[in-house]
């Protein structure tokens, strides 16, 4: 992982408008989630005076059935959403590599258990999966962050262990180890550097995943639980006054939209910028 | 080439163990005792260790395992504990629903995708492309069942185009009726699937047309058009086969997320009822038969594209 | 006897490119007689491919043929539209590229890529087509033809993947045939049978062929004339006796040293032509070879005039302008020294 790379990275995202775009909106996201507080209401406070109300000057994105302000609770909503997308995207992340990572330096039987293995969890369909765990385990954000990332991390992990095969060939790595090094210092010093793009590339695809994941499962109602909002759930409820609001169904679906859609922008614009001779678009 | 298909059957069912195996530990591991469904409160504590032991769930559980591998290789899948109807039965009930679903937004998805994929890959950086692009990467990033809504709001709501639920108006009896339910939820489900496989077409579109081949048509004086309809359309169709193995368990997730938001009849939603009601038997059913499904769609695509692709032939 | 086939005068390509304009090839002019066998020399970079894709207006963006008049048969190309370059290409000009490997479709059979063409510009039955397809594979040395049509680039190992596009470059019987290093990418055996081929084809047809290439010896072999190409330009034009026994420019000298001798034994030692060549994004404004010449003086920091040897053996270098001053001079003073 050289200078360059960043560098070539830096300039990749600043060239496009979508990549500027991106970063704008995540980063607004992020500090309306974080300083949810700052609009002086409470999310779950109830007034049945200004139930449904239309967005306006004093609820911008109008009130929902209870009369919760709904602007105040996209933002708490929002926070929960990235929260799940960012944690379980670090656990799989941690998973995928280490599995990734081992599976692919050490070969032989590990690799085909780990891989067989992973084979076989991808058969049966994830979604059904997420449902049923869902169930089994009680729907906090704690067993949601958890259910999602043991879901997600198979991808990764063949990804990476694909990359270790071709950085372990390589002429540093075989140098390393005829000059005796341990497999872990090699791992730590040589292999482990030379998947960071891939990392940060595959990282970014997973929080795309999860917060689309956790959103679906909060809109079929087995995600966080009322009268919590994630942006999935406002749907859900929202699906029920869709005549008469249909701002409703309008917010928390362009948030969700536009989150997951800055996530993907990104992703693709770093892996051009990592790899601009292999990805050029 | 035969050799290639029975290596990848054999390879099927391992996999195939596995998963019934996953599925089986999946019941057992359930919170609650399946036998106290069967309890009523005046039974004494040997009334129910009868029914436990009529179950067999009083013998060790790989004997359970092959007793209930023994019933699923026959048909039987166990009965519902909601409404105690066979789950084979069930399922089978709702399979042409989400069948006909699925085949037509796959279908409606590839038709669809081939040529937007071909016209973007071919306008790289045109105006064609950049908005071609941009509904893809909408695409791959909207919530369906946000989607849902908003065509559900839009075409049934608004202007009453369109039926919002079920798959039949009730007392009507026409396949028209039919289509006309079918549609929006077909459009929804196209559209996440459409969106994906344009950018996979676009991609190797622009892939294709670097080759060097491609250039030497140039040389022999053929049109862009003809290169790109007798020549990269093969190309970039064969990984298709494959992707369309692969999708197929999203095809699930969608079908389960939009069958649930048009209450159409089908698996999907039999799953969620499944689900909301902790109706194990019934879940296990679905998720092994969707698994089989995937398992299957995967070795059909693997086989076919092997039959499409000369150059497999010669390795099989 | 000999009727001008295609000329080319003053043709200048660049490709844009984010640091500046790449100029390719900076102003060349040559010609081709009908039926004869044109070797177009030089190193890569040297602007010999670019030359043979602007003949064809095969130029794509970012790439752009700034000057230059081309004319084949007496009539310009210039300005001509796409849909008649599409009927000249692969029918009056074909051209063999470099690697077979990757010059065929994968995925469509030989005889199906052969066949287009021949159908596109001959207006063939599918049948006829296929019939003519066979004989064309008969000529250039392919056994069981018929068979073979049927089969994939992948059955076909790449001497047989060359000689199937020599064929499906002949399938219209074209006036010119631009080869583009059609050896280099095989083996010195199966080489040798693609140059016996191009021999074949010299004696039996009347079609002309550019043939280029960084190799003298493949020269030596198959051509009648020979261009010298270097840093975009044409350093030196003659015959091939004109070439390797009185060449004068010292690229070409140098060119030749670098070649194994035939009989020499393999014990000579190469000379290498030490240094790289120019940059062309800056092209130097006098001789791009002056940096590696070992000859160079001040004279060559100006781009130097061509100047004529004998007739057709051109040059462009100082060195040679020096000497005819000289000789004039001589000739004029009368004293030799």
């Amino acid at each position: 992982m050289n200078r360059s790379k960043w560098i070539n990275v830096r300039s990749e995202l600043f060239a496009s408008g979508m990549g500027v775009a991106a970063l704008v909106i995540l980063t607004v996201f992020t500090l309306g989630a974080i300083f949810a507080f700052l609009t002086g209401r409470d999310p779950n406070t109830m007034d049945a005076m200004v139930r449904l109300t239309p967005p306006g000057a004093a609820h911008w994105f109008g009130t929902d059935d209870y009369g919760r302000d709904y602007l105040t609770r996209a933002l708490y909503g929002g926070r929960v959403s990235l929260l799940v997308g960012f944690a379980s995207m670090i656990i799989a992340t941690g998973i995928g590599v280490l599995i990734g990572v081992v599976s692919g330096y050490f070969g032989g039987w590990l690799d085909s258990l780990l891989m067989r293995m992973i084979d076989v969890i991808t058969s049966i369909p994830s979604f059904l999966i997420l449902l049923l765990l869902s169930v089994f385990l009680k729907p906090s954000v704690g067993n949601i962050i958890l259910i999602i990332a043991l879901l997600m991390w198979m991808n990764i992990a063949r990804i990476i262990r694909a990359e270790t095969l071709t950085l372990k060939e390589r002429e540093y790595v075989l140098y390393a180890k005829a000059s005796g090094q341990s497999a872990r210092g090699i791992i730590w010093r040589h292999i482990l550097p030379g998947l960071v793009p891939t990392i940060i590339v595959g990282a970014t695809n997973n929080i795309a995943s999860a917060i689309m994941m956790e959103s679906s499962l909060s809109f079929l109602g087995f995600g966080v639980q009322p009268p919590n909002a994630t942006w999935g759930s406002m749907l859900n409820s929202a699906q029920g006054y869709i005549a008469q609001a249909p701002y409703l169904a309008l917010f928390p679906g362009l948030l969700i939209l536009l989150t997951v859609l800055s996530f993907n922008v990104l992703g693709d614009i770093l892996r051009v910028g990592f790899e601009p001779k292999l990805n050029r678009r | 080439m035969r050799q290639l298909i029975v290596r990848r059957l054999l390879q099927t069912v391992p996999m195939l163990f596995f998963v019934s195996v996953v599925c089986f530990a999946m019941i057992k591991l359930a919170p609650g005792d399946p036998v106290l469904s069967f309890v009523t409160p005046n039974m004494h504590a040997d009334d129910i260790e009868r029914i436990r032991h009529n179950l067999g769930l009083d013998k060790p559980a790989y004997v359970q395992y092959f007793l209930w591998l023994k019933e699923i290789v026959q048909g039987d899948f166990g009965y519902s504990l909601v409404n105690h109807q066979p789950v084979l039965g069930q399922i089978l009930d709702r399979l042409p629903a989400t069948a006909g679903l699925m085949g037509s937004a796959i279908a409606l998805a590839v038709l669809l995708a081939i040529p937007l994929g071909l016209i973007a890959g071919a306008n790289r950086n045109r105006w064609a492309d950049k908005l071609i692009n941009l509904v893809a990467y909408i695409g791959i990033s909207v919530p369906l069942f946000w989607l849902a809504i908003l065509l559900m709001y839009l075409f049934a709501i608004k202007l009453h185009l369109l039926p919002s639920m079920g798959m039949r108006t009730i007392g009507v009896e026409s396949a028209w009726d039919v289509v006309k339910h079918g549609i929006l939820p077909c459009m929804v489900l196209a559209f996440g699937f459409l969106a994906s496989y344009v950018r996979y077409i676009r991609s190797s579109t622009i892939g294709q047309l670097k080759e060097e081949y491609v250039q030497i048509q140039y040389a022999f004086g053929s049109k862009k058009s003809t290169i790109l309809f007798r020549h990269v359309l093969k190309h970039v169709l064969l990984p298709v086969i494959t992707l369309l193995g692969m999708s197929m368990g999203d095809l699930v997730a969608g079908a389960i997320v939009t069958e649930t938001v048009f209450s159409w009849p089908g698996i999907g939603s039999l799953g969620m009822t499944a689900v909301k009601g902790m109706d194990y038997p019934l879940i296990m059913g679905i998720t092994l038969f969707s698994s089989l499904m995937l398992i299957l769609g995967n070795l059909i695509a693997d086989i076919l594209y092997s039959f499409v692709d000369p150059r497999i032939k010669l390795k099989g | 006897m000999t009727q001008r086939l295609l000329t080319v005068d003053n043709l200048k390509v660049s490709f844009a490119a984010r640091e500046g304009e790449n100029q390719a090839v900076r102003g060349v002019s040559f010609h081709i007689d009908a039926g004869e066998t044109l070797g177009i020399v030089g190193e890569s970079g040297s602007g010999k491919s670019v030359t043979a894709k602007a003949i064809m207006s095969l130029i794509a963006p970012p790439g752009r043929i700034t000057s230059g008049e081309i004319t084949l048969g007496g009539t310009s190309l210039t300005g001509l539209s796409e849909k008649e370059w599409r009927r000249l290409r692969g029918n009056r000009i074909a051209m063999v590229f470099q690697d077979p490997m990757t010059s065929l479709n994968p995925v469509k059979t030989i005889g199906q890529q052969l066949t287009e063409v021949i159908r596109r510009h001959r207006g063939l039955k599918k049948d006829a087509a296929y019939a003519e397809a066979a004989e064309l594979l008969r000529q250039v040395g392919i056994r069981d033809p018929e068979q073979r049509l049927k089969q994939y680039p992948h059955e076909f190992s790449g001497g047989m993947r060359q000689r199937v596009m020599i064929a499906m470059a002949l399938s219209c019987k074209p006036e010119l045939l631009l080869a583009d290093e059609p050896t280099t990418a095989l083996d010195a055996t199966i080489q040798a049978q693609i140059l016996d081929l191009f021999k074949d084809l010299k004696a039996n047809t009347q079609t002309a062929v550019a043939l280029i290439t960084h190799d003298l010896g493949v020269v030596a072999q198959v051509c009648t004339r020979v261009i010298v190409m270097y840093g975009g330009l044409i350093m030196e034009e003659g015959t091939v006796e004109d070439i390797f026994y009185r060449p004068q420019h010292p690229y070409t000298i140098g060119l030749l040293r670098s070649l194994p001798k035939r009989g020499g034994g393999s014990r000579e030692r190469l000379v290498p032509i030490e240094g790289t060549p120019p940059d062309l994004l800056n092209p130097p404004p006098g001789c791009p070879f002056m940096e590696r010449c070992p000859h160079a003086h001040a004279r060559c920091a100006s781009l130097p005039p061509v100047t004529e040897l004998a007739p057709g053996h051109r040059t462009m270098c100082w060195l040679a302008v020096e000497q005819q001053e000289k000789a004039a001079a001589g000739s004029e003073g009368g004293n030799a020294e």
